[in-house]
């Protein structure tokens, strides 16, 4: 158990090296001066910032002396810094990290809770009027462009009903506090969340449901029917941890998308997360920003495949059992 | 990264589709084509599919001979609502611009834009799906941690970073989209290779004597077709999304106009005019919706024990 613990931490390490690689293949591919690439289109008319770059990457060395020059200040935290806003890469992002995963987290419980909640319920009656719902709505979900559901939403609850507030993430007609604050970030959640969560609400009650099926046809089930359970107990206490597994893994598989559909959520709502950050920092053509915010990301999707990969562990003690013979 | 539960399922779960779909598949085995397509053509949302795509690809072609307006062309005052010009039958945008033209011009550079991504797709996912199944071992294991490398990448945020560092043009964004979407069709691949390539017909082929290269091209790969096909309908819907998406970011070709493009530049008017936003958006949706509706139809009609699911 705990070595294939540590063999899974080893392989996310692996793999934020191997993004830490990308990012300096990219400034180096990248057309025109990697100096000029790293400070931006604000920093380039500055002579000697770009010598001091030069000598601060250690651009006129080899090639590898730059890569491991370039892997050991992202290794220590130093993603550069922002000419445009002159501040480091790192207290950028770190500021705009928290909204990014508030949005992320919540869309993601909402879609896995509502979404399980409607497969096993389909799934009891798979030839109800709800379960045919479930699956139009399933369909429809998937092919709306996530930015645009967005936009309808705002129309709908924001510009027609006035229920909502239409974007940011605070309102000054709140007033101090802490549960003030509270609600208005609360207020100003609900439709960025709920337009990326729809997305995935969709997708996990069609995945929940076919796996449910499948699990409500498996001998177990017919075992715990056959003992003289009631229904209940059989569909929450025996069959739903089974039917859970293909959520949990395609979350996994899923979050990098997820956090793509967040960066145009946030585009939409003017949600100052990372996805805002990115946007920004293509108008300002302000490279280094950029870079680090694609960093940040792929390290948080590595992040999220590693928990992930432990939740299975503790839903399905057969995954657990197996790796204890093999140790 | 997911080893416990098994690729296989990983893969299939990653495209919504239902792993080992069998080779023929259909219950009249004869002629499992036939089967197939008439197990398709009695589905009536896949036929439903169907037409809508030919509506959008009619509108796509036809279109702009029948409506002659050029959709950069300021035909009357901004934000004119629906129904209330002549000239501009579904409103004008925030600069007087007919999205009834827009709407029928902007589907040619999604469409293109998402075959072109699709091909590269399909090529690489294949190509190292196919690679990394039947030889396993070490190449198997090298091929999946490349393939897992690009699945951690938020792919949409690759492809901006891919298309903002180089110049926005039909190549880069596809190019973009095609480096990120892979991942799914080459476990897909991996996992029917990996099936197939100790089934009898296939040691049959290695025991007269047949190469490797043929193996793979002429034995193992028509009989990983069924689920391949219904992954690169789905693979369409995808790739159009995603070039809505960097077009609504103002990633798109400047050149060109495009749906998502159209959602991007007026999104600052939305409040006000919603028909500048709602119609290209619907435009985008129905033509997903229809490659989504395909997909489900041919997974059904490949797979019909699996009906509904």
């Amino acid at each position: 158990m705990l070595r294939s613990i540590a063999a899974r931490i080893a392989q996310a390490l692996g793999l934020i090296l191997a993004v830490m690689c990308l990012n300096f293949l990219l400034i180096h591919l990248t057309p025109g001066d990697p100096a000029t690439v790293i400070v931006g289109e604000s920093g380039a008319g500055d002579p000697e910032l770009l010598e001091e770059i030069r000598a601060q990457y250690g651009l006129d060395r080899p090639f590898v002396v730059q890569l491991v020059t370039y892997i050991g200040r992202v290794a220590i935290g130093d993603l550069g810094e922002s000419y445009f806003f002159n501040q480091s890469v790192t207290s950028l992002i770190s500021a705009r990290l928290w909204p990014t995963v508030l949005l992320v987290g919540t869309a993601l419980s909402f879609a896995v809770a509502a979404g399980t909640m409607v497969g096993v319920a389909t799934a009891r009656r798979p030839e109800s009027l709800l379960s045919h719902g479930a699956t139009v709505l399933a369909l429809v979900g998937f092919s709306m462009p996530v930015f645009w559901t967005g936009i309808m939403l705002v129309i709908l609850f924001a510009s027609t009903w006035k229920l909502l507030p239409v974007q940011g993430w605070h309102d000054v007609s709140y007033g101090e506090g802490v549960l003030a604050n509270v609600l208005d970030v609360g207020e100003h959640l609900v439709l960025p969340a709920l337009t990326l969560g729809l997305i995935y609400l969709a997708q996990y009650s069609r995945l929940s449901r076919a796996s449910m099926l499948e699990v409500l046809e498996s001998d177990y089930v017919r075992t715990a029917r056959a003992k003289g359970l009631g229904e209940r107990r059989v569909v929450y206490k025996h069959a739903l941890r089974n039917a859970v597994i293909p959520v949990v893994t395609v979350i996994g598989l899923q979050f990098g998308a997820l956090l793509s559909g967040a960066l145009l959520v946030e585009t939409v709502f003017n949600w100052p997360g990372l996805g805002r950050l990115a946007f920004d920092s293509i108008l300002r053509r302000d490279t280094s920003v950029l870079l680090g915010v694609l960093m940040v990301s792929s390290v948080m999707v590595i992040v999220a495949n590693l928990l992930t990969d432990l939740l299975y562990t503790i839903i399905d003690p057969r995954i657990r059992l197996r790796e204890r013979s093999n140790v | 990264m997911s080893d416990a539960a098994g690729l296989g399922d990983v893969a299939a779960a990653d495209m919504g589709v239902t792993p080992g779909l069998g080779a023929g598949g259909g219950a009249g085995a004869a002629r499992p084509g036939r089967e197939t397509f008439r197990l398709f053509v009695r589905n009536k949302a896949a036929v439903v599919g169907v037409l809508m795509l030919a509506g959008v690809v009619f509108m796509t072609v036809a279109g702009p001979r029948l409506y002659d307006q050029d959709p950069k062309d300021i035909v009357a005052r901004p934000l004119i609502g629906p129904g209330e010009l002549t000239e501009a039958r579904l409103g004008t945008d925030y600069l007087g611009r007919d999205v009834l033209a827009g709407v029928i011009n902007g589907g040619a550079t999604s469409l293109t834009v998402a075959a072109m991504a699709a091909a590269m797709v399909l090529v690489i996912g294949i190509g190292i799906g196919a690679v990394a199944g039947y030889y396993g071992g070490w190449t198997d294991s090298a091929l999946m941690r490349f393939t897992e490398f690009f699945q951690v990448l938020p792919a949409l945020l690759f492809a901006m970073v891919v298309v903002a560092l180089f110049e926005p043009s039909m190549w880069t964004i596809s190019f973009a989209i095609g480096v990120v979407a892979w991942p799914g069709i080459a476990r897909i691949t991996r996992a029917e290779f990996l099936r197939l390539k100790n089934l009898e017909f296939v040691r049959a082929a290695r025991a007269v004597g047949a190469t490797d290269w043929r193996i793979i091209r002429k034995v193992v790969f028509p009989n990983a077709l069924p689920p391949l096909i219904v992954s690169a309908t789905l693979i369409m819907g995808t790739a159009i999304l995603f070039e809505a998406g960097l077009a609504f970011l103002g990633l798109g070709d400047p050149n060109t106009t495009s749906w998502g493009l159209m959602i991007g530049l007026n999104r600052g008017n939305f409040l006000t005019a919603w028909w500048s936003v709602t119609f290209p958006g619907l435009a985008i949706f129905f033509t997903v919706l229809s490659f989504s509706l395909i997909g489900d139809g041919l997974q059904d009609a490949y797979n019909p024990k699996l009906r509904g699911r």
